[in-house]
C-alpha cells in the first residue's frame, strides 16, 4: 500500500516525462520544485510573524491581532501588501549594487537549507551525503549579507550594528558546530535521512544520548537563538540602543526580505535541533507507523513548531545581554562545555553506554 | 569549582523567570486585560466623579441655575470660561440685576482641575462624563453652556 | 594604558551621537549628546528645554489656589506628592493647621501614589534593558491603583485633589475597600516581579557595578531620593523633616550602600513593600474631622518666604514662594528632583559602554518634565 504523497510524487513525475522530452521534463521539475519551496518559504515567513505575534500578546495578557480575519489570520498579508507599496529609495552616496544586493544573500542562504530538510520520507529536494556539513555552511552565507548590508548603507550606525551582528553570528556558529558534531558522533552519518533511520530504530538521539545529548541540546537552543540574532542577544536590533542596526537604510520590500530571513532562520534552526534531536518527521513511540495515509510531515511541523515557542518564549521573558557578555558567554562558557561535551560523547559511545 | 555552580546558578534563576511568564501564557484566555473598546460603549461607564466635560444641567422648564456672579470665571487658570451678562430689570422684583446672556466654555483650554465647579455658589455648573470629545474643527470645542431661550430659576441667589 | 600611547600608534575618531530627543529609553524628550570612541563613552552632555512650559513664571499670575494644578504637569507620575507639596507651603505662610482626618488621606494618597510611580518606573526598566513583557505586567497592577484615584478624584494623571487648606471633597465611600483590596492583590504580585526580573542572573549582570556612585558624590551633587539612598546617604525626607501624618506611622528606611543600579534597584522595590505597609497600619483608622479648614476666598500670604520639602518618588521636591503681600505670589521655585539627579550623570557615565548609560538611566528614573518645568 503506497503512500499517497509518494503516489502524487510519483504520478507527477510520471506525467511530466510522458507529455515532454527528457531533458524538458527535469528542468520543469526543477522549476516546480523552486516555486513550491519560494512559495513555502513566503507563507512560513508570513505566519511565524502572525503567530510571533499572538505568542507575544498571550504572555503579556492580551490577544494579538484579532480584526483582520478571523484570529487576524490575515494580518501578516496586510502588512505584507503595505510594505509592497512603500517607496524604495536610494539613500545618496550609498554603494549602489551592493546595496541592492545585500538582501539577496541571506534569502539565498536561507533558501539552499531549507532545500537538503526531511519534511517526511518522500519530500526531501536533496538528499546528500553530507547533509548536516552542506547545511551548516550554507547557512553562514547570511552573514555576508549582513554585513554587505551594513558597509553598503553608507551609514556609521548602520556599520556598527552590521559589525556587531556579524561578529556575534560568527562566535556563535561554533557552537552550534561543535553541538551538532556531538549528535553526529552519535547518530554515525552525515547524510540527513540517515540520522532520522538511526533514530526510528534506535528511539529519538536525544533519549538515545542521555546527558551528553541533553548538555548539547540546551548548548545548541542558546547558540541558535544567538546566531538568529533574536533576543536575549538582540543588541544589534534593539530600539533602545542607537539607530536599528544594519537594516536602518532599507524600507519596503528590501526591509521585509531582511525581516522575514530572520524568521525563516529561526525556522532553520528550529528544523536542525527536530531533525538531530528529536527524530525528525518520526511520530513519537511510533504511534502513526501504522497508517500509511497520514501525512508524516504533520509531526515534522508540529515538533518545529515546539521549538519555535520555546525561542519565543526566550525572547519575550529575558532582559538583553551586553555585547561583551555575549562574547563572555560564548568564548569562556559554552566554548569549553561543548569540547569537553564532546569528549564525554566520545566516551559513552566508545563504552557502549547508549540507550 | 565556581564556574559550575555560577553556571546552575544561572539556569536556575532563567527557569524561574521562564515560570512566571509560562504561567501567564496558560491562563491567557482569562487574564488578559484587553478591553476592546469601540465595540463595548454600550456596557462601559465612567466612575461618577469622572472629570470628563463642563455641562450646566437645564431641568424640563429650560431653566439654570447660573446668575451671572462670575465666580467661575475668576476661578478659572487660563481663562476658559468667559460669561457675557447684562443688567437687566428683574421681573419679580423690579430692580435691575445681573443676568447671563452666554455662559461660553473653551473645552479646547479647559485642564479640568475643578476650581470652577468648587467655586460656584449656586451649583449651575457640574461634571459630566463624556469622554469622546474629539472633533475635526476647533471651532465646536467652544461651547455656550446656557442653552437659547433658557432663563435662570426664581429664587436662585448667590 | 595613557592617552598619551594611543594616540601615537593608532588613531581613532571620537565621534558625537546624538540620543534623542525622541527616543525610547529618554523616558521623555531628552537629548544627550555622547562623545564615543568605538563603544566608551567619553563625555555625556545633557540638552534641556525640549518640554520647558514656563510654569513658575506661570504662578506668578495665578492665586495661590490656581498654581496646585500646574505642579500636577511638573512630575506627573507623582502628581498628588506634588500637589501636597503646594499646599503645605501655602499653609505654613497662613500658619493653618489641618485636621489629623486631612492629614492622614493625604498620606495614603501619597504612598499610593509612590507604589504607581515605582509600578511604572520597574515596568520601563525591564523594558529599556529588554524585557518587553514587564512593563504589561507593571500597567496592568498599575491600572487598580488609577481606578481607585479615579472613584475619588475623578482622573487618572493630573488630579489636583488636594487644595491650601484640605481636600477639595471627601474620599468616596468605596476608597477603602479598594485601596484594601489592592493592597491584597498587590503583596502576592511583587514576589512574582521579583522572581521575573530580581534574581535573574542575566539583569544582575546588566546592572551590578553599572553607574557606581559614591556617598561624597552623591552629596556634592545634590542627589536625592533613591539614588542617593541606593549610595549610602539616608536623605529621606519622610523620616528626616516629616510632614502630614508621617511622624505616627511607623517604616523602615531603604539604604543600600553599594551605590550601583542594582543597588537603586533595590531601595525602589524595598520602598514599594514599605509603602504598603504605610498604607496598612493607616487605613484602618482613618479619623473623622473636618475636610477643609475655612480659608477667604482670595488667599493672601504675609510678606516673606516660605519653603517646605516632601519626598516625592524620585527625590526631594522643594516649594520656595516668595510673597510681599498681595493675591499672587512674587516668585514661585520649584527644586526639583531630576534636575540634580541628572547632573550626576555625566560624571559617572564616563568610560562605560553605551548599553550600560542606558542601564544606568533606567535606574535612575527621569521624568523629564520635572526637569524642565
Amino acid at each position: 500500500m503506497m503512500n499517497i504523497p509518494l503516489n502524487i510524487v510519483s504520478t507527477v513525475h510520471d506525467w511530466l516525462f510522458s507529455i515532454m522530452p527528457e531533458g524538458v521534463a527535469t528542468v520543469t521539475e526543477w522549476i516546480i520544485v523552486a516555486a513550491l519551496y519560494l512559495a513555502l518559504f513566503a507563507v512560513i515567513g508570513l505566519y511565524l510573524v502572525l503567530l510571533e505575534r499572538k505568542v507575544a500578546a498571550w504572555f503579556q495578557l492580551r490577544l494579538g491581532p484579532n480584526r483582520v480575519g478571523p484570529w487576524g489570520i490575515f494580518q501578516t498579508i496586510a502588512d505584507a501588501l503595505k510594505l509592497v507599496s512603500k517607496e524604495i529609495y536610494n539613500p545618496a552616496r550609498v554603494d549602489g549594487f551592493l546595496f541592492k544586493i545585500a538582501p539577496y544573500f541571506v534569502i539565498v542562504g536561507a533558501l539552499i537549507s531549507m532545500s537538503v530538510f526531511p519534511f517526511s520520507k518522500q519530500f526531501q529536494a536533496f538528499d546528500i551525503n553530507i547533509g548536516i556539513f552542506f547545511l551548516f555552511s550554507v547557512s553562514s552565507i547570511g552573514v555576508i549579507g549582513i554585513l554587505l548590508g551594513g558597509w553598503a548603507s553608507n551609514n556609521k550606525f548602520a556599520l556598527i550594528g552590521a559589525m556587531r551582528s556579524g561578529l556575534q553570528t560568527i562566535s556563535y556558529e561554533l557552537s552550534v558546530g561543535l553541538s551538532l558534531l556531538t549528535m553526529v558522533l552519535l547518530a554515525g552519518s552525515l547524510q540527513l535521512s540517515e540520522i532520522i533511520e538511526v533514530q526510528r530504530t534506535g528511539g529519538w538521539l536525544i533519549l538515545q544520548g542521555h546527558i551528553p545529548a541533553i548538555i548539547a541540546f540546551m548548548i545548541f537552543m542558546i547558540a541558535g537563538t544567538a546566531e538568529t540574532n533574536r533576543a536575549p542577544f538582540d543588541l544589534v536590533e534593539a530600539e533602545s540602543e542607537l539607530g536599528a542596526g544594519f537594516h536602518t537604510e532599507y524600507s519596503g520590500m528590501q526591509f521585509a526580505y531582511f525581516f522575514l530571513a530572520e524568521f525563516i532562520n529561526m525556522f532553520i534552526i528550529s528544523s536542525i535541533a527536530v531533525v538531530l534531536f528529536f527524530g525528525g518527521w518520526l511520530s513519537p513511540f511510533g504511534i502513526t507507523e501504522g497508517i500509511t495515509w497520514f501525512p508524516e510531515f504533520l509531526w515534522f511541523f508540529i515538533k518545529v513548531l515546539i521549538i519555535i515557542f520555546l525561542m519565543m518564549w526566550f525572547r519575550w521573558t529575558f532582559p538583553r545581554l551586553r555585547v561583551d557578555q555575549l562574547l563572555t558567554l560564548e568564548w569562556k562558557y559554552l566554548l569549553p562545555l561543548n569540547l569537553v561535551n564532546l569528549v564525554i560523547m566520545a566516551v559513552v559511545i566508545w563504552l557502549n553506554w547508549t540507550f | 569549582m565556581s564556574y559550575f555552580s555560577d553556571i546552575y546558578n544561572g539556569i536556575k534563576t532563567l527557569l524561574t523567570g521562564m515560570s512566571v511568564t509560562g504561567g501567564y501564557f496558560i491562563r491567557a484566555r482569562k487574564g488578559s486585560i484587553t478591553q476592546q473598546y469601540p465595540d463595548n460603549r454600550d456596557t462601559l461607564k465612567m466612575f461618577d466623579r469622572f472629570r470628563g466635560e463642563v455641562v450646566m444641567p437645564h431641568d424640563d422648564h429650560n431653566e439654570h441655575h447660573c446668575t451671572g456672579c462670575q465666580k467661575c470665571e475668576i476661578a478659572c487658570p487660563n481663562g476658559s470660561i468667559e460669561i457675557v451678562w447684562d443688567r437687566q430689570v428683574d421681573p419679580e422684583t423690579g430692580k435691575k440685576k445681573k443676568m447671563i446672556d452666554k455662559h461660553i466654555y473653551h473645552l479646547s483650554m479647559c485642564t479640568m482641575c475643578g476650581l470652577c465647579i468648587e467655586a460656584c455658589p449656586t451649583d449651575a455648573i457640574v461634571w459630566a462624563q463624556n469622554y469622546e470629545n474629539s472633533v475635526y474643527d476647533r471651532a465646536l470645542l467652544t461651547k455656550v453652556l446656557n442653552q437659547p431661550g433658557s432663563k435662570v430659576k426664581a429664587g436662585i441667589e448667590d | 594604558m595613557t592617552d598619551q600611547k594611543v594616540k601615537t600608534k593608532m588613531k581613532t575618531e571620537e565621534y558625537f551621537v546624538n540620543m534623542g530627543p525622541q527616543h525610547p529609553a529618554a523616558h521623555g524628550v531628552l537629548r544627550l549628546l555622547l562623545t564615543i570612541d568605538g563603544e566608551i563613552i567619553k563625555n555625556v552632555e545633557p540638552d534641556l528645554g525640549y518640554i520647558h512650559r514656563s510654569i513658575e513664571k506661570m504662578c506668578e499670575r495665578d492665586s495661590y489656589q490656581q498654581i496646585v494644578h500646574l505642579t500636577d504637569r511638573m512630575d506627573y507620575l507623582s502628581s498628588h506628592i506634588n500637589n501636597e507639596a503646594v499646599c503645605l507651603t501655602v499653609e505654613k505662610g497662613l500658619e493653618i493647621e489641618v485636621s489629623d482626618r486631612v492629614k492622614v488621606i493625604r498620606t495614603i494618597i501619597g504612598e499610593l501614589t509612590r507604589l504607581a510611580s515605582h509600578q511604572l518606573w520597574w515596568g520601563v526598566m525591564g523594558m529599556d534593558l529588554g524585557a518587553l513583557t514587564t512593563y504589561f505586567y507593571a500597567f496592568r497592577d498599575r491600572e487598580l491603583i488609577n481606578d481607585i484615584f479615579e472613584e475619588t478624584c475623578g482622573a487618572r494623571l493630573t488630579m489636583n485633589y488636594f487644595v491650601p487648606g484640605g481636600l477639595m471633597y471627601d474620599i468616596h465611600p468605596n476608597f477603602v475597600k479598594r485601596t484594601k483590596e489592592f493592597i491584597a492583590h498587590f503583596k502576592t504580585k511583587l514576589p512574582e516581579y521579583d522572581r521575573l526580573l530580581t534574581g535573574n542572573v542575566i539583569f544582575e549582570k546588566r546592572t551590578k557595578g553599572v553607574g557606581m556612585l559614591t556617598k561624597e558624590d552623591a552629596i556634592a551633587f545634590g542627589a536625592t531620593g533613591p539614588v542617593a539612598r541606593g549610595s549610602g546617604f539616608a536623605s529621606d525626607i519622610r523620616k528626616k523633616d516629616p510632614y502630614s501624618a508621617y511622624d505616627k506611622v511607623d517604616f523602615k528606611e531603604a539604604l543600600f550602600t553599594e551605590g550601583d543600579s542594582y543597588a537603586r534597584y533595590k531601595v525602589r522595590i524595598m520602598e514599594m513593600w514599605e509603602s504598603m505597609s504605610i498604607i496598612d497600619q493607616l487605613i484602618d483608622n482613618i479619623p473623622e474631622g473636618n475636610i477643609k479648614e475655612p480659608t477667604k476666598a482670595v488667599i493672601k500670604l504675609p510678606k516673606g518666604e516660605f519653603y517646605q520639602r516632601v519626598e516625592t518618588a524620585r527625590g526631594e521636591l522643594g516649594v520656595y514662594i516668595n510673597s510681599t503681600g498681595t493675591k499672587n505670589p512674587y516668585r514661585v521655585k520649584f527644586r526639583s528632583p531630576g534636575f540634580s539627579n541628572l547632573s550626576v550623570l555625566n560624571h559617572i557615565s564616563k568610560g562605560v559602554k553605551i548599553a550600560d548609560l542606558v542601564a544606568t538611566m533606567a535606574s535612575f528614573d527621569f521624568v523629564i518634565p520635572d526637569i524642565d518645568r
